[in-house]
């Protein structure tokens, strides 16, 4: 046994190496991606490397980032959310309309009270699929239309436009407390650090991996599988919440049919890109933060180089495909495709 | 040993029934577990253990009947519960989280309180404790490694792992030695032998009965989900606990008659991948069955996979019936026909949701139905032939597969390749976890396909068997070839010498040098 186990410990570190070896290729390969981007971007049109614009760039990415490590999250325990566009949505024009009406209304408070809408959108469609027992893709696909119809309903189709914002929230996107860091960009890294913290860190965490990795086992175990799938589609949506402030902070109005229209698609491909496995169980918070750096500047790139919305989409689910495409390529390669891949 | 058992149980059941849909899979089942004892549950596959094991562990609820626990009336309706009572369930197919890694798959879920879910995981104590845990099995598997890509039986040490990881006063283990070399049973048997000393309470399933008498102290049989009897080891025989399992007297354990080999059907020479097996060169002819011996991890199922095209060889050749061939995947390896029965039957052998018809048809679909479309009338009705012909014990041929016992669940994956007619079979395994007459069956199986001039591959841990089927024994250690026996020279011994690679001077027997 001895011998045999000697074999299997140097198999193993050897499996680990080349893994960790891959991982860091793919952040530097994102990297690469990011760099090469900016390169033909400033190429063509020199104002890309503008500080106003690296300025734009370092404001978008923010809110990516805080809605992709809930997605991530959920992307980890075999799920999928499709509904955060339209929660973000629903959340931005609640707290629009909370300043319409009280504009000296604390905007603390207004963000605590964005991050309970998220949380209760998510909560619902947790329910849904922890206890009801609806496929994550049914039920997310079902409440990205019920929570949009929602904003417009709200809203009744008319817009929050800057003026009616405070200059303090505004500030949240221009003002900075340290370093010429701005409000928005300290709250995505906080929402990072708890993320890593939370899923490195505690049995929940762990247990949100083993039930992306084996749901049946997770069950067999005694892990709490229906409570940890609500959680995680609650804090998913709790942080598409707290991006729908931010988003009125950094751009000043919501519009019932624009704002986070696609997001889900943005996002998702942050995630994926990142290395989160959509057949669940791996996914880490470092590689859906370069997930997310290469989507911005993606998103930015397109729009200063010109080239219309339409593309943007498209691009995007290009990136979703190659990114998986990619993956499956080198997991064949390393000869450790996951099981039950073959089957789904 | 015997003064550490205590006569007062630890765990008692009265009259457990329970049903799945309208089959009644258990009915009215006694047992008592003291503790200090090895209690073995025998029973042929689907008479109801594991079932029975599911519900001590919390994992499925009696529909009727009561439990004791240390004589209180206990309700074990939730794992976590059962974890609380002290009781740990190693189930038979290995639960592991393929993606977490070693000493995660020890910890996880064992032990969380609603507290410990806000203390930060001390990673360093983790994998402190998760070496000391294997190092304490005796197995140098290494913590921080990932579990995806680990054989069986390491997964199976590192669920052991966990078990000793809870302190847990009542273990039992569903088929723990199914897929363990006789060095790795002896190694666990030391484990469970000082598990009961420490006065834990421990059950114990396997199918082979030698086992089962070398460790327990009691026996009880179930059959048909009814309880027929417990006795204590020194009370009965072999014999005897076939007969109750069966219901009848079973015949010799199967006894080949010499075979006269025709043709050579399959022949490699000096096939390597990597760094997995090189240089195995040999050849199976038609009416011969050649035994493959090892030990886990020797190579073998590698050797199966590359002449099956699963991962073909990057080195060697392949000849059929005299040809050259090249098979890169396991279509042309049908089309030229050979079968290869997989070890791993739930992830590669089956389709578990489907059902029992749709799996057997599954790798002839084809050859059965030209035209493309399928007719689930034939599907079932060689479904129903093969049922019978194995004794797959089940309800309906449109069961799904996941239902049915781990015993049954193997038989159907022979019958898919024997739908198939091939004339070359590899089986990896394949008796594993295939209660004693059943086993007898697919022996009397393999020595009719041969008669029949096919040429029979098979690969196996268990010695007694590769002993008593094969015509010719080869043995694999480290990714070679180490051994080549024929029937008449082949000990216990010195095969397993040749599997290890400890020398047993004075020995007969012509260990080949691979080249
Ligand atoms: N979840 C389930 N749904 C329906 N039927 C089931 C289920 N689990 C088990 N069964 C049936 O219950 C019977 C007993 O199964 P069990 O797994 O307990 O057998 P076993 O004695 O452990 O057999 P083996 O030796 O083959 O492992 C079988 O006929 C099986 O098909
Ligand atoms: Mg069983």
């Amino acid at each position: 046994m001895s011998e045999k186990g000697t074999l299997i410990e140097v198999e193993a570190s050897r499996g680990r190496s080349v893994a960790a070896t891959v991982l860091r290729f793919r952040e530097l390969g994102i990297a690469f991606f990011v760099l090469l981007i900016v390169a033909v971007a400033t190429l063509k049109e020199p104002r890309f490397i503008d500080a106003a614009n690296l300025r734009n760039i370092l404001l978008y990415i923010p809110l990516i980032l805080i809605v992709a490590m809930g997605q991530m999250m959920v992307i980890v325990s075999r799920n999928i959310d499709l509904s955060v566009g339209s929660t973000l949505a629903f959340s931005a024009i609640v707290i629009g309309y909370l300043f319409v009406n009280q504009p000296d209304f604390p905007i603390w408070l207004a963000a605590v009270l964005a991050v309970l809408i998220g949380a209760v959108l998510g909560a619902v469609n947790g329910a849904l699929v922890a206890w009801v027992g609806i496929p994550a893709i049914i039920v997310t696909l079902g409440t990205m239309s019920v929570y949009r119809g929602m904003v417009f309903i709200y809203s009744g189709g008319r817009q929050v436009s800057g003026a009616d914002l405070p200059e303090d929230l505004i500030d949240l996107a221009r003002t900075s407390p340290v370093f010429g860091i701005p409000w928005i960009l300290i709250l995505a890294l906080i929402v990072v650090i708890l993320a890593y913290l939370f899923l490195r860190y505690t049995e929940t965490g762990r247990e949100i991996y083993a039930i992306g990795s084996n749901p049946r086992a997770a069950e067999l175990r005694g892990i709490p599988v229906k409570l940890n799938l609500f959680l995680v589609f609650t804090i998913c949506g709790a942080l598409a919440g707290l991006a729908g402030i931010l988003f009125a902070s950094r751009f000043g109005y919501v519009n019932p049919a624009n704002t986070g229209v696609n997001f889900e698609l943005i996002v998702i491909s942050a995630a994926i890109i990142g290395g989160a496995n959509v057949f669940g169980g791996s996914g880490t918070v470092l590689g859906t933060v370069f997930g997310c750096l290469l989507i911005g500047v993606i998103h930015n790139a397109l729009s200063v180089l010109g080239i219309s919305g339409f593309w943007q989409t498209a691009i995007y689910g290009l990136a979703i495909i190659l990114a998986v495409a990619l993956d499956a390529v080198l997991q064949r390669r390393l000869g450790k495709r996951k099981e039950g891949a073959d089957l789904l | 040993m015997r003064s550490t058992i205590s006569e007062r149980p630890l765990l008692q059941a009265r009259g457990i029934s329970k049903a799945f849909g309208v089959v009644r899979v258990l009915d009215e089942v006694d047992f008592d577990l003291r503790a200090g004892e090895v209690h073995s549950l025998l029973g042929e596959n689907g008479a109801g253990k594991s079932t029975l094991l599911k519900i001590f562990g919390g994992v499925h609820r009696a529909d009727q009947g009561e439990m004791l626990y240390r004589g209180e009336p206990a309700t074990v309706d939730h794992p976590q519960k059962a974890r609380e009572l002290g009781i740990a369930l190693i189930h038979q197919e290995p639960l592991t989280f393929p993606d977490l890694d070693v000493a995660e798959n020890i910890f996880l879920g064992h032990g969380t309180t609603w507290k410990s879910r806000f203390i930060p995981i001390k990673w360093k104590d983790r994998y402190r404790e998760a070496r000391r845990l294997l190092d304490e099995l005796g197995v140098r598997l290494d913590p921080r490694a990932r579990v995806h890509g680990l054989s069986t039986a390491d997964q199976q040490m590192v669920e052991m792992a966990g078990a000793l990881s809870q302190n847990a006063r009542i273990l039992l283990m569903d088929e723990p030695t199914a897929s363990l070399t006789p060095e790795e049973t002896r190694e666990l048997f030391r484990i469970v032998q000082r598990l009961r000393e420490q006065g834990t309470a421990i059950v114990f399933i396997s199918h082979r009965l030698e086992e089962v008498f070398s460790l327990s102290d009691r026996i009880t049989v179930l059959r048909d989900g009814k309880f027929v009897a417990t006795r204590r080891k020194e009370e009965t025989s072999i014999e005897e606990v076939i007969r109750m399992m069966v219901g009848r007297p079973l015949g010799k354990f199967y006894e080949r008659e010499e075979a006269i080999p025709g043709k050579t059907l399959l022949k490699v020479e000096s096939l390597g991948r990597g760094r997995r097996f090189s240089g195995v060169s040999f050849e199976v002819r038609a009416g011969e069955i050649v035994g493959m011996a090892g030990l886990v991890g020797a190579g073998r199922t590698d050797v199966a996979s590359a002449i099956f095209g699963i991962r073909p060889a990057d080195t060697g050749k392949i000849e059929i019936r005299g040809e050259a061939v090249r098979i890169d995947n396991p279509a042309q390896a049908i089309r030229l026909k050979l079968a290869y029965v997989p070890e791993d039957r739930q992830h590669h052998g089956l389709v578990l949701p489907f059902s029992v018809a749709g799996n057997v048809t599954m790798a002839s679909l084809r050859r059965l139905f030209p035209r493309g479309w399928l007719r689930p009338p034939r599907e079932r009705e060689l479904a129903e032939d093969y049922r019978t012909r194995l004794s797959i014990n089940l309800r309906d041929t449109s069961q799904p597969v996941w239902e049915l016992s781990g015993g049954n669940q193997q038989k159907v994956v022979l019958s898919k390749w024997l739908i198939t007619e091939p004339e070359i079979l590899i089986l990896d395994e394949p008796t594993r976890g295939i209660d004693v007459g059943a086993k007898q069956e697919v022996h009397h199986l393999m020595g009719e396909l041969c008669r029949q001039g096919k040429a029979v591959l098979m690969i196996s841990s268990d010695l007694p068997e590769v002993l008593a089927l094969s015509d010719r024994i080869l043995v694999m250690r480290e990714g070679r070839l180490t051994g080549h026996f024929r029937r008449e020279e082949a000990t216990a011994e010195n095969v397993m010498a040749a599997a290890t690679g400890q020398p047993l001077p004075g020995e007969k027997g012509t260990p080949v040098s691979s080249g």
